[in-house]
């Protein structure tokens, strides 16, 4: 399994620090690529409202970091934003996996679409057909 | 589907504890149709093969009022989608794009 680990990255900055948001997002990507990792996309989200709220918090800015690496960088990334006071939640997902997953169905089905006769010769069942063929079997 | 099952909920402005919830369509004469509306994934049509936490608007459509993840006896989901479609609206609740409870 030599493949890179490709995660999602979402954390939310105090919205009273609004100005550090471009900072912080470049010392965090910093964290990353010191530690042997790529960033592949890096965003803001903009300020929203939270669900619920945190600390306090009913709003804040949500950022979006996409990186491709070994694991070990997310790590040390947690690690500092747990030690800082202007994140106020973030949230780590691995998407590797699940995107293979995806392309996998996607493939799945397209192969099985190839094999089927041209549609039009089974006008009567088509819908029927697709839901068949979207469940796998 | 989903959506109407939401308007009812909105347009009825029922106190909606769990009771409130589950009568009106095992008992009423509405039951029978809703048992009745299309049974189909909603993800399986539209050919969905990832859903993305940070939908808010999708996930917001599975979320009724109290904010419990929406069955899959109502919604209709496959029994793929909706372990996806659960784990992104965790996921989403845990970085407050959506709540855990709403009273």
């Amino acid at each position: 399994m030599d493949t890179k680990r490709q995660y999602e990255v979402v954390f939310i900055v105090d919205p009273t620090a609004d100005e550090d948001v471009p900072k912080l997002t470049e010392s965090f990507s910093q964290i990353i690529t010191d530690q042997g990792g790529v960033i592949t996309r890096a965003e803001t989200m903009g300020k929203r409202q939270l669900a619920y709220e945190i600390l306090h918090h009913k709003d804040g800015t949500f950022v979006l970091l996409e990186m491709e690496g070994s694991g070990r960088e997310i790590a040390e990334l947690e690690r500092r934003m747990r030690v800082n006071d202007r994140v106020l939640r973030y949230i780590t997902v691995r998407v590797d996996e699940d995107r293979r997953r995806a392309e996998k169905l996607k493939d799945r089905r397209a192969r099985k679409a190839a094999k089927r006769p041209a549609p039009g010769e089974h006008r009567r069942r088509g819908e029927r057909m697709e839901f068949a063929e979207a469940a796998g079997e | 589907m989903a959506s109407n099952y939401e308007d009812r909920q909105r347009g009825g402005g029922y106190d909606s504890d769990d009771e409130g919830d589950r009568r009106p369509m095992g008992g009423r004469g509405g039951g029978g149709r809703r048992m009745h509306r299309r049974r189909v994934c909603r993800f399986c049509i539209d050919k969905v093969d990832l859903i993305d936490f940070k939908d808010v608007k999708l996930l917001g459509n599975y979320l009724p009022e109290r904010g419990k993840i929406l069955p899959r006896r109502i919604s209709g989901n496959c029994a793929t989608h909706q372990r996806m479609l659960a784990e992104a609206i965790k996921r989403a609740r845990n970085i407050a794009l959506l709540p855990y409870t709403t009273d």
